[in-house]
């Protein structure tokens, strides 16, 4: 499909659509008993409108990202109108409707009308009636009306060949798919707009690129009387770009999405693989025909989604099913689970990967209706029945309201769970019957125990291979091996299963510009999720993560059989080399491996050969495929003297893509068999290209050597190394995984989550076929080159005496016969000197080092020029005291280096005028203060991290700008560990945590799934400081400029494009080396898509990521940014001399350690810093001056004044092609820089009111008392106020209770968010999302309507992620907490009723009681505070996660009675009478405590006051997560 | 690599000496090693720094961590292999070189920097001593000759490496010994001549052949050189010293270093020294003018021999006593940075800012003393003599040690007609290649005086440059380049 967006705007630039996300609000409502009526209608656009702020708006107000509404077909109200035309309409399941956008332009939709109304003829049917739908688009903004499509009825009357409804919605469904194929496909004028909105004889999607307030009034029928259904799905569109397209507003055909599929072109690829064998009974080969391809993938996921829905629901599974099958519980880690479900899951495993990424789904056909959540649980779903029947379904509570009284149940969907209601028997199936059903009827177990084998269960047969260690450093070298690929890489694996760390970024060479032969593996980047999904914690949230994977024929998917379970299973992507002979060897019935040889002439003379070898191998693999077999094993082993290996992931993306395109791909399984393999990331990318599992037979072969030479620190049996280097293995391929949200292999396999950089498209095309490659790059000549390199050195021509040795390296330590760095002894001699001594002359000697090392090809910023144009006097240009003011410094926090180095770079940069960053870790509260010099040591830009070390609303009070850290170049999409070790007094005062108990960022913000919940934290921070500006951090990617008008849209202020390369405490090499992109690419995509958007007025848009000279800061203006900020070079001005090894605490100048004696070598100045920064800016203002630019704004973007150097002879960089890196952006409705405020609508916040309540509190601390009724659209309520009691008293607050509210209703997201000690909150009603998130000492009072009939100890009140990041506060909720419930608590005291899954995670501190059973995972990486449990059995005891807590009696008397004092306070504040009858019968027996041992460790510690020696003498190791 | 943290808690322990009373009576070398462990120890206090800062400081680009890590594994074996791929003669290095590569060490910018060039000393050592060193002559043979003249540093390491890339080589010496200024510049007391010949053996073995008593130029012709071989190299040195043209220069008892040091060496060998070329300090008032390295081996020399007194005059002022703003870290302060030579320790006066004006002699033409004035210098390197500080040196013996000019312009320089440079060195391409086609040149020949290191440097660099020159590709050989 042709997008019309690319019709509107031509693009030269660096934005590509399938980098689009959405993320939404979604609902239903459904009457389970009685007639449909015209309520339900009415009813499910108040839920849309309820749910408006999910939704977005683009630079124009009234232009919607998308809203619609699915009911059931209103028969009632099309046979009004088809007596209008005095026409008949057949009765109900005898005909089908739809909804078909259609070209406004008359003779273009004459042509599709008619063309549409053969195909239906063709089909077999009859169309009876055309209508116009009538539409009113008087509000809509002028950008959506410009592609607005005229809107249609049609009618179809159910042919005499359709034997019944279903074979006729059947028919419909190729109608639809054929139709849109032909018609779009056509390429004739105005058929871009053709859809199908919906087409079937039970239900009809109104749907348009709307706002929701817009949606009623649009489609006039909706408020017709007579318009009458049983249910209605609406869905409220959020989507980060705002390129007009209609057909994208949801719903579909069978669901409304809230999510993303991070697998989505694994997905899309297996499809088509499987679409060869696609056989049904109920539909023809000719229809099959015509409804391929299944999967449109220029659709967004979500509607790719619902085409493999609707494929497998009308080839004959119910929709439960279809729904179970493609997105399913975590079954391989659920020991609660049953073996019949179990087999139900695995057995649909070996049919077809999961969609995996977080998922609230909504669907029905028109029977049922339901929703159903993906594994992780990571967006919300509440629900509530009334005693009328009526189920009502969204994203959040309140969206409807219904008296208390009328309300029988409220729950919560939890995580892989689903509900159903039938509206045919008018009740709703719990998850519990739905899966029973399922699991039933089949014999699924059964079936697998036939068919499955697994991999140890083959016969055994010994490997032919023996290691040979004479020639050993010859095929080492073939491979690329280097000495520090033993060292780094290889030896912390083999010696203790863990993966290599590093620190202080990546200051190397591109691959693409690399003089070296570099192994095609590093030409690719790890892809991550930022904002639009979350990534995964694999550590704490192993249970939902799995490796396993399936090899073997796939069975055709429109059937369940035996037969297609006959596969073999894989537990694990690395497989030793006895396992691959079991698998080359294979002698079972079903089974055949055919060994393909990946080994190419190594002759220099005759170019061309790898090309002609990888078409030789493809057509091995087809034969293998002809000829029976079901395994292909691609081997390189046979690489020798002569003969130079195919680069493995070459060979494997090459078969895969070949297969795929003929159509075969899923009746083999790849295993490949290479001697490259040996980091993390080349295993990711061998699985994600293709590969099912990987013999790395070299690196056994290596690990063995380097054993047998002692390199190995540790003795270790043979055995145990390569466990070790495989347990590596499997903890990094789940980072890479989690970091994009994929928790199974399965689904990774294929499904190319990579970008690549400085690769042709023609390569690209031929061999990584939709991989992302945005600047070109070199071809498979040159990839032939670089093999054939690694071969001659390897086996050399000429003899020497010595024997050839593996090369140095360099690359993670400087070497000088090793790659290039940017931070070279030389650079950082001249940086230091000359800032010190305050030398501009050595200054710009530097600079002219760094410039020309730049133009030696280290960055694409160096293959840059500027173009010679008129300059001006330098006297007109801005002066340097105004420029210096855009810089800032990188979020470094206290902790990850040394308090003198955090306040030198504050104070300096305080100095300037510029901004410093606290980074995650909080802020003493001394340094809020100026000093008596005039000096502040005040950080400008607060942090807030995943972690929300220290974030309390007195710190966010004492910020001029808050940023969101959702990447970090050097680890985009993982966490963090501070390990107790290095949590001494300070810092844990700091980050309100104990001395010596570790603290843990998770991956994910837990209060940012999506898009629209990063729009809500945006809110909820502009709330807690109106004064401050919001700034968004992201890292380089390809796709980050969408990310980015995304934030735009969600109001952030200042959006941070940080390069790949930026430095780090702590990082896997993995991550430091290949995630993320340099920031030119990230950053010219981001004001290029914003700019396309109107957008860029909107925000600041500021880079960074080695930003090391005047011609650096001048390059990343003319690209986009108007702020520039430095990090690395600021440590270095500082001191730094790059040791990198900052995790060992060990750095001997004081500037990334605790060690007090250390710190003492802080060599450190201010001044120098100040000299730094005026340096650059003097150096960026010649520069001005030279381009002609008297002000920085007026040289944001002007990227025409950019070329790519013509001398650029080097063999691999002349290939890149920057056209699109330079196109310049333009637009007449935006400004290239920021210059207008977002519009965040404070001034309708309700805290307006409770301040001027409160005025007398805020005043002079008087009491105060007050009322008021809220609603579920009134969010962060008590997030302003809070901010008046920090900034009028300060961190400590008022005395409890000072302000008093009473609230009554469903009370929005974050309610009381950072809310602030004195002010107390009493809600009756119930809460969603993120309740108490930050709590800063506020309390909480929460309970049920007292009207209200249903047992609140049972139903649900508060939402998920309630109290994240809280320091302080106390709370009393009475009723069910739902998931994650405390997550990163540090200092809360909450009385709960249950909790869903996750509960406590990640815990630092307060105290938890809960009066109820928990969910699953509880107290996850819970290194501080205690929870308790009322009553735990097994069942509850088994769901604890006691890798960090011990579960224990509560006996101690003092204990005892503060517990008992709180579940006291309970019962005075919420009346629960669960609590009351646990006090009436006071048995602390029945509570047992979670208590972490670290934080048992820790408080006795600091009992006995021996915490502050211990730690001082304390040699640690930070272990990134 | 290393052990983690070990630099906080391990001072740094070097070898310590001989006692001077011990030492001065004979020409030993009187450094008593470090036992194995305490080489480990210090070997630890490496912190193995992402950038390496000692590594490029060597003009060998030693892979100083690596080595120090081997060592603090007790892996002397691989710390053995990892030295000699980058330094030909460690054994040389490791006692006379002045370690520009602990001036770089990073641990030296909080603390003393790690003992690098002991350890280097440590392992070259175990390896001669435990059968490590044994001769690897080449696998093939490429047919080729090469004839290196000179058998400095230089030469040496060129003739190494050429040998090992199986070329045929022959190494001429003029000297009747084998080593140029490593046999008659450096005394005894710092490089035992032994540890020469023990190198030399083994490139024997390896099939190098060795010519002394051979001055090509005089005995030989280059032109012989060059007809009989595919490639000469000339690494002659660079041995023209600067002279002191002050009155009485030509007094009785004025002599150049290199006179005296050599002498002295023959005469630890046992060679007999002519009676009318005797130069011998005992009870002799010794004057050294020059406070260079040079300078301090005619102070220990003289002190062996028994002087009366000795004194070390340099024109210079007198350095700072640590690192200032002009020698920051991590370069290599040499002269600019006070320090103390072993034969200084011993015993001598040392005075700075001195300008010798003139050789008092007898009427004998015998040198009784030298005159001289304290002088000032100016920011723009220029001086003036301070009035009322003009004194007279009571001195018997006198010895120049103010450097080399230049290389022999006689010899091959002038039977090749070779250019020169501004400075009078032969005049080199980057590939070490003369003016003269087939005629490289490498060393203090054409770098300038320079250091051991820097000429091991230049002849393995030459040799790979001579290499790719005779295989007409890219030489295999290891490079100190990228």
């Amino acid at each position: 499909m042709k997008k019309k967006t690319t019709d509107k705007f031509p693009n030269n630039g660096l934005y590509d659509p399938r980098y689009e996300h959405d993320a939404c609000g979604v609902g239903f409502i459904a009457q389970l008993r009685g007639e449909a009526s015209h309520m339900i209608v009415k009813k499910g656009i108040e839920i849309l409108e309820n749910l408006d702020h999910r939704g977005a708006v683009g630079a124009e107000k009234n232009s919607g990202d998308g809203a619609g509404m699915l009911c059931q077909i209103p028969h009632d109200f099309f046979r009004k109108e088809f007596d209008k035309q005095d026409q008949t309409l057949p009765a109900p399941g005898e005909y089908g409707a739809g909804i078909l956008f259609l070209p406004p332009e008359p003779s273009q939709k004459k042509w599709v009308i008619e063309r549409f109304t053969a195909i239906v003829k063709e089909m077999g049917q009859r169309i009876i009636l055309w209508r116009d739908v009538p539409t009113n688009n008087n509000s809509l903004g002028k950008m959506v009306r410009e592609v607005e499509p005229s809107m249609a009825q049609v009618f179809i009357a159910r042919g005499e060949d359709c034997d019944d409804a279903d074979a006729f919605e059947r028919r419909l469904y190729v109608i639809h798919k054929y139709a849109q194929k032909m018609i779009r496909e056509s390429g004739k004028p105005g058929s871009s707009y053709f859809y199908i909105s919906s087409l079937s004889y039970k239900t009809i999607t109104y749907k348009g690129m709307l706002t929701t307030s817009q949606f009623p009034d649009y489609f006039l029928d909706l408020s017709d009387p007579d318009f009458t259904s049983r249910l209605a799905l609406v869905h409220s569109r959020f989507s980060t770009n705002t390129f007009p397209s209609w057909p994208l507003a949801q719903p579909f055909r069978y669901l409304a999405h809230n999510g993303e599929i991070n697998t989505l072109r694994g997905n899309v690829n297996w499809m088509r693989a499987r679409e060869s064998i696609f056989e049904s009974d109920l539909f023809t080969p000719d229809e099959i025909a015509k409804l391929l391809p299944i999967i449109d993938d220029t659709q967004s996921d979500s509607a790719i989604l619902d085409n493999a829905v609707e494929l497998l629901v009308l080839a004959g599974r119910s929709l439960p099913h279809v729904m179970a099958m493609l997105i399913p519980e975590a079954w391989a880690g659920d020991s609660e689970m049953e073996e019949k479900k179990r087999a139900f899951y695995e057995y649909h495993a070996t049919l077809m990967e999961p969609w995996d990424g977080p998922a609230s789904i909504a669907f029905t056909d028109g029977h049922i209706i339901g929703a159903t959540l993906d594994r992780n649980g990571l967006r919300p779903s509440r629900y509530q029945v009334t005693y009328d029947g009526i189920l009502v379904m969204a994203s959040e509570a309140g969206v409807v309201y219904y008296p208390p009284e009328e309300i029988e149940h409220k729950g919560w969907l939890q995580p892989g769970r689903m509900f159903v209601a039938s509206l045919d028997e008018g009740r709703i199936i719990d998850d519990g019957e739905i899966k029973k059903e399922l699991a039933s009827a089949r014999p699924y177990g059964k079936w697998l125990d036939n068919g499955k084998i697994e991999l140890g269960a083959l016969n055994r047969v010994p490997s032919p291979h023996q290691p040979d260690h004479d020639s050993l450093v010859h095929r080492q070298t073939v491979y690329g091996y280097t000495k520090e690929d033993l060292q780094i890489i290889i030896r912390p694996m083999a010696e203790n299963g863990v993966e290599p760390i590093g620190s202080m970024g990546s200051d190397t060479p591109l691959a693409v510009l690399s003089d070296r032969p570099e192994n095609i593996f590093n030409y690719f980047y790890q892809l991550f999720a930022q904002v639009t999904n979350p990534p995964i914690d694999p550590i704490r949230e192993a249970s939902v993560m799995s490796l396993v994977s399936f090899i073997g024929s796939q069975g055709h998917l429109l059937s369940e059989t035996e037969e297609h379970c006959h596969v073999i299973e894989l537990p694990h992507p690395v497989i030793s080399n006895d396992e691959l002979e079991r698998l080359r060897m294979v002698d079972q019935a079903h089974y055949r491996a055919r060994n393909i040889s990946t080994v190419f002439a190594a002759d220099e003379t005759k170019p061309g050969s790898l090309q002609k070898a990888l078409e030789d191998i493809c057509k091995q693999a087809s034969k293998g495929v002809a000829d029976g077999c079901n395994i292909i094993i691609i081997s390189d082993r046979d690489a020798d003297k002569v003969h130079c290996p195919i680069p493995s992931l070459l060979a494997v993306s090459a078969v895969h893509h070949h297969l795929i395109r003929e159509g075969t791909r899923a009746s083999v399984g790849i295993i490949v068999e290479t001697g490259a393999a040996r980091e993390v990331h080349h295993f990711a990318l061998l699985l994600g290209y293709g590969a099912s599992a990987i013999n790395p037979f070299l690196v056994f072969e290596t690990i063995e050597d380097m054993r047998l030479r002692g390199q190995l620190g540790v003795a270790l049996e043979a055995k145990e190394a390569r466990r070790n280097f495989k347990k590596a293995v499997s903890k990094g391929l789940l980072k890479i995984m989690s970091k994009m949200g994929i928790s199974t292999v399965q689904s990774y396999i294929g499904a190319q989550i990579f970008e690549a950089v400085g690769l042709s498209q023609e390569l690209i095309d031929a061999y990584f076929s939709g991989t992302a490659s945005q600047i070109g790059g070199i071809g498979i000549n040159e990839v032939e080159q670089e093999s054939l390199k690694r071969h001659h050195y390897a086996y050399p021509d000429q003899t020497l005496s010595e024997n050839i040795r593996l090369e140095d390296g360099g690359i993670f330590k400087w070497r000088a016969r090793g790659e290039r760095h940017t931070y070279s002894p030389d650079t950082i001699h001249m940086l230091q000197q000359s800032t010190r001594m305050g030398d501009f002359e050595l200054f710009s000697k530097y600079t002219d080092l760094i410039n020309h090392e730049a133009e030696e090809h280290n960055t694409i910023r160096g293959l840059i020029d500027f173009v010679e144009t008129t300059p001006v006097p330098i006297e007109e240009v801005e002066s340097e005291e105004e420029i210096v003011k855009r810089f800032f410094t990188g979020a470094m926090s206290f902790g990850s280096i040394s308090i003198e180095a955090h306040e030198t770079i504050a104070i300096a940069m305080n100095r300037l005028g510029g901004r410093s960053n606290t980074g995650e870790g909080g802020e003493d509260v001394s340094r809020f203060e100026p000093r008596a010099n005039g000096d502040s040591a005040r950080s400008a830009i607060k942090q807030v991290a995943s972690g929300r070390f220290g974030v309390t609303s007195h710190y966010l009070v004492n910020a001029d700008e808050i940023q969101i850290k959702m990447a970090q170049g050097a680890k985009p999409g993982e966490g963090g560990h501070l390990p107790g070790g290095k949590v001494d007094k300070i810092i844990a005062s700091v980050r309100h945590s104990t001395p010596g108990v570790g603290l843990i960022s998770p991956p994910p913000h837990h209060d940012i799934y999506s898009i629209e919940d990063l729009a809500q934290l945006i809110f909820d921070l502009k709330n807690a400081n109106d004064k401050a500006r919001i700034n968004v951090k992201l890292v380089s990617e390809v796709g980050v400029g969408t990310i980015a008008a995304g934030v735009a849209k969600g109001h952030a202020e200042a959006v941070l494009i940080s390069g790949h390369d930026g430095g780090t405490g702590a990082s896997p090499q993995s991550s430091i080396k290949h995630a993320g992109l340099p920031w030119e690419l990230g950053l010219a995509e981001t004001h290029q898509v914003l700019m396309r958007n109107d957008l860029r007025s909107r925000i600041v848009v500021q880079t960074d990521g080695r930003i090391m000279s005047g011609k650096d800061v001048a390059i990343a203006t003319l690209l986009g940014a108007e702020e520039w900020g430095a990090a690395t070079s600021a440590l270095v001005v500082s001191g730094c001399i790059m040791m990198r090894q900052c995790q060992l605490n060990t750095c001997p100048v004081g500037v990334a350690t605790q060690d007090p004696e250390l710190r003492k070598n802080f060599p450190g100045k201010p001044e120098y810093l100040v000299n730094y920064f005026m340096f650059l800016a003097r150096q960026m203002r010649q520069l001005m001056a030279q381009l002609g630019f008297k002000t920085v704004n007026e040289m944001v973007g002007r990227s025409d004044l950019l070329k790519k150097r013509e001398n650029v002879e080097h063999w691999k960089a002349k290939h890149l092609n920057l056209d699109k890196l330079l196109a310049r952006a333009t637009s007449p409705n935006c400004t290239a820089y920021q210059t207008e405020a977002q519009d965040f609508g404070l001034e309708k916040a309700v805290d307006h009111q409770l301040i001027a309540m409160a005025k007398s509190a805020l005043k002079d601390g008087a009491k105060v008392k007050g009322e008021i009724t809220v609603r579920n659209v009134q969010r962060t309520v008590g997030g302003m106020l809070s901010a008046e009691v920090s900034r009028a008293f300060g961190g400590q607050g008022l005395p409890d209770d000072t302000i008093y509210f009473k609230l009554d209703g469903s009370i929005g997201q974050s309610f009381a968010a950072f809310g602030a000690k004195g002010i107390t909150f009493e809600i009756e009603g119930e809460a969603n999302d993120y309740f108490g998130k930050g709590l800063s000492g506020a309390k909480l009072i929460l309970y049920p309507p007292k009207e209200s009939t249903f047992d609140p100890h049972t139903n649900v009140i508060v939402g998920n992620v309630a109290f994240y990041g809280a320091t302080s506060g106390e709370a009393y909720i009475r009723g069910v907490g739902g998931e994650r419930f405390c997550v990163r608590n540090s200092g809360a005291q909450v009385v709960v009723e249950q909790v869903g899954d996750n509960g406590c995670e990640y815990m630092t501190g307060g105290r938890v009681v809960i009066l109820g059973p928990v969910g699953k995972n509880f107290a996850a990486g819970m290194s501080g505070g205690i929870a308790y449990l009322l009553d735990i059995d097994e069942k509850s005891r088994g769901r604890i996660n006691i890798d960090m807590v011990a579960i224990e009696a509560l006996v101690d008397q003092k204990e005892i009675s503060e517990v008992r004092s709180m579940i006291e306070r309970h019962v005075e504040y919420t009346g629960s009478r669960s609590a009351k009858a646990l006090l009436d019968n006071w048995n602390p027996g029945r509570i047992t405590k979670v208590m972490p041992r670290d934080y048992k460790r820790a408080l006795a510690d600091l009992a006995a006051e021996a915490v502050g020696k211990k730690i001082e003498r304390a040699s640690v190791r930070q272990e990134p997560l | 690599m290393g052990k983690q943290g070990k630099f906080m808690n391990t001072d740094r322990v070097t070898p310590s000496y001989k006692a001077v009373e011990e030492r001065i009576k004979g020409f030993n070398e009187f450094l008593i090693p470090l036992k194995k462990e305490e080489v480990q120890e210090q070997g630890a206090r490496c912190m193995d720094c992402g950038t390496p800062f000692c590594h490029p400081s060597c003009p060998l680009h030693n892979l100083i961590p690596e080595f120090n890590d081997n060592v603090c594994n007790n892996k002397w074996e691989e710390a053995y292999n990892n030295l000699i791929w980058t330094n030909s003669f460690p054994e040389f290095t490791g006692r006379i070189c002045p370690a520009p590569c602990e001036s770089g060490c990073v641990l030296g910018l909080i603390k003393d920097p790690v003992t690098i060039k002991n350890v280097e000393y440590s392992i070259i050592e175990r390896a001669f001593s435990s059968g490590l060193v044994k001769p690897q002559p080449p696998k093939e043979r490429s047919g080729k000759k090469v004839a290196v003249v000179g058998s400095g540093p230089a030469g040496l390491a060129a003739a190494d490496q050429l040998n090992k890339a199986g070329h045929e080589v022959t190494l001429y010496e003029r000297a009747d010994r084998i080593g140029g200024l490593l046999q008659y510049g450096i005394p005894n007391f710092k490089l035992e001549k032994n540890i020469i010949d023990r190198r030399v053996d083994v490139m024997k073995a390896e099939g190098i052949t060795f010519t002394t008593n051979a001055n090509i130029g005089v005995d030989i012709a280059i032109e012989k050189l060059q007809k009989e071989n595919d490639a000469v190299v000339l690494t002659c040195g660079s041995t023209i010293p600067r002279d002191l043209p002050i009155p009485g220069r030509d007094a009785n008892g004025v002599h150049f270093a290199m006179e005296f040091l050599t002498q002295s060496t023959k005469r630890v060998h046992g060679d007999d020294i002519p009676k009318d070329e005797i130069i011998f300090a005992k009870d002799k008032h010794v004057l050294v003018i020059g406070g260079g390295d040079t300078g301090s081996d005619c102070v220990g020399t003289s002190i062996r021999q028994g002087a009366a007194s000795v004194t070390q005059i340099e024109l210079m002022p007198k350095p700072a006593e640590g690192r200032t703003d002009q020698t920051p870290w991590p370069t290599h302060p040499g002269p600019r940075m006070f320090s103390t030579s072993s034969s200084q320790q011993e015993g001598c006066e040392r005075e700075w800012s001195i300008l010798s004006k003139e050789f008092v002699k007898d009427d004998s033409g015998k040198l009784i003393g030298v005159k001289a004035v304290s002088i000032e210098w100016k920011p723009d390197n220029s001086f003036t003599e301070i009035e009322g500080t003009e004194k007279t040196y009571q001195v018997d013996l006198a010895f120049l040690a103010m450097g080399f000019l230049h290389p022999d312009h006689g010899g091959p320089v002038a039977e090749l007609s070779l250019d020169t440079d501004k400075r009078g060195n032969v005049a080199t391409d980057q590939q070490y290649r003369t003016s003269v086609d087939g005629v490289f040149a490498a060393g203090d020949m054409r770098r300038g005086q320079s250091l051991v290191v820097w000429a091991i440097s230049e002849g393995r660099e030459c040799a790979r440059a001579v290499d790719s020159y005779l295989i007409g590709g890219v030489s295999r050989l290891a490079t100190k380049a990228k």
